[in-house]
């Protein structure tokens, strides 16, 4: 364990929203460390804080109180600049609902990212071709989001996820609309790119068959972490723990 | 407060030297005119309405320049007959008169049209501002900046801002020309001054533009200074 370089480290995260007069505390004090290269799960009850936390990973929202690092960097810290860079080049996003720019062809979805990170036209037409292809849509390219499945569609939202060659994916329920078989095939697309492209997975879920690949389990309660669990003490909980709830 | 601001800039500074690249998200901008045009096409119908209301004002504007053009034309003959077919036709003219402009009805009748053309334009931005949340949240989150919204936005509304206001204002003369050739005969086409007229379809045009800007610029700060988060929690 200590010979792995932490990527990501949510150090004493806590974050409260505003609903009228009533203060709701999503997140109550994380503190995290998520080694590179690992495919990590957060499970927990709906409401738990799940999404939140995702958001505080991905630069996406600002704690309330307390740090994320993401390589030992304080986002809290960065400037527009370099926020839009991070979530460019560092940072894939994958979201419950797909999030394909329904206006644009899969291809140009997918190139979108190589384009704001600066790289030629040709180059990420011939980029997005491939990853296209790498996920399984290597035929569709010229399709438009609404002429695609949502299997189809999570396949492009990982592509683009993968277009600037981040160190980490961060994936919201990217089974959540999914039936069971296509939510299988697009988890063992996302351990398999984590396994053969080194890429850390962040995913925060409900499905208990993101278990089965995870290298760790998050459980997170009412806005805490309940407990931390690795690969190898997974299989005893499993039967125990009622995810549902 | 201040520690934290110097240890910001600090800490940007040394990313950037131990990084020694330039960390810089871009969006070319003949790639931003390829976006705006394509997001204009595919959402032809909405890109219609929302012009619909410029094209309406700008020939309603050009309409009354040209109708003023001719008649100018027809003073500057100094034909006494063509002087008498326009007081017959309902012009105010003085006999010391070697000009006539828009009267301060018409005048404030403009204004009005194009006031109601740009508050239209801001209602149908914001609405479709609204339609975008959630693409203009993706992009933030692959890494947008605001100005590339902006710029977007911006963009789109020039492109149909020019569209609209052209074809109004070409529509809006033919019609003016029309009109008077039903009023006075084939004398329109003989005494018409083409230089103003064209002025005045280039000066409709240019209003034209301009006011689609202005419309489009407060809807286009919106969607430009959304947070990604937001844009994500709005259901589809
Ligand atoms: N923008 C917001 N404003 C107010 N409250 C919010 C906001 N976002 C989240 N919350 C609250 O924070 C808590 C955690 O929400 P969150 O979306 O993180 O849960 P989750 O674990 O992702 O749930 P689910 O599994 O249903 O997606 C909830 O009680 C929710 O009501
Ligand atoms: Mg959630």
């Amino acid at each position: 364990m200590s010979a792995k370089r932490n990527i990501v480290r949510v150090s004493k995260v806590t974050k409260a929203f505003q609903l009228g007069k009533l203060d709701v505390q999503a997140l109550k004090g994380i503190d995290l460390e998520i080694a590179a290269g690992d495919y990590i799960s957060i499970m927990g009850p709906s409401g738990s804080g799940k999404s939140t936390l995702f958001n505080m990973i991905g630069g996406l929202d600002k704690p309330t109180s307390g740090k994320v690092f993401i390589d030992e960097v304080d986002v809290a810290q960065l400037d527009a600049y370099e926020l839009a860079w991070l979530r460019c080049r560092k940072i894939g996003y994958i979201f419950q609902t797909f999030n394909i720019i329904q206006v644009m062809t899969a291809l140009e979805n997918v190139t979108l990212p190589m384009v704001f990170g600066g790289m030629g036209n040709d180059a990420a037409v011939e980029k997005g071709i491939e990853l296209l292809e790498l996920v399984g849509l290597g035929d569709r390219f010229q399709h438009k989001p609404f002429e695609l499945s949502g299997g189809q569609q999570q396949r492009v939202a990982i592509a683009r996820a993968l277009a600037n060659d981040p160190s980490i994916i961060l994936a919201d329920e990217p089974t959540g609309n999914l039936d069971l078989k296509t939510g299988e095939e697009i988890i063992t697309l996302l351990k398999q790119l984590s396994q053969e492209r080194g890429v850390t997975v962040i995913s925060a879920t409900h499905d208990i068959k993101m278990l089965n690949v995870s290298d760790q389990v998050v459980w997170i309660r009412d806005g805490r972490v309940d407990k931390i669990e690795d690969r190898s003490e997974l299989s005893i909980s499993v039967g125990q723990v009622d995810i549902r709830e | 407060m201040s520690a934290a601001v110097n240890g910001k800039t600090n800490i940007s500074k040394e990313l950037k030297k131990a990084e020694g690249i330039n960390r810089l998200v871009v969006l070319p901008f003949k790639k931003s005119v390829e976006i705006a045009y394509k997001s204009i096409k595919v959402r032809f119908f909405r890109s219609l309405i929302t012009t619909m209301s410029l094209v309406l004002a700008v020939s309603f504007l050009s309409f009354v320049s040209v109708t003023n053009d001719v008649a100018n034309g027809f003073l500057a003959t100094q034909n006494p007959d063509l002087r008498q077919a326009l007081v017959r036709s309902g012009y105010d003219i003085a006999p010391e008169d070697t000009s006539v402009g828009s009267s301060p009805k018409q005048k404030w009748i403009i204004v009005l049209s194009l006031l109601v053309c740009v508050v239209g334009i801001v209602n149908a931005q914001l609405m479709a501002v609204t339609e975008r949340f959630r693409e203009i949240g993706t992009m933030k989150c692959l890494g947008a900046l605001d100005r590339f919204v902006l710029r977007l936005f911006l963009l789109e509304a020039s492109m149909q801002g020019l569209v609209g206001s052209v074809v109004g204002a070409v529509a809006g003369a033919i019609f003016a020309i029309i009109n008077n050739f039903i009023r006075f005969g084939t004398v329109v086409f003989v005494e018409l001054a083409l230089l103003d007229v064209l002025f005045s379809i280039l000066l409709a045009s240019l209003i034209g533009c301009f006011l689609s800007l202005v419309g489009v610029f407060y809807p286009a700060l919106v969607a430009a200074r959304m947070q990604p988060v937001e844009a994500m929690r709005v259901e589809q």
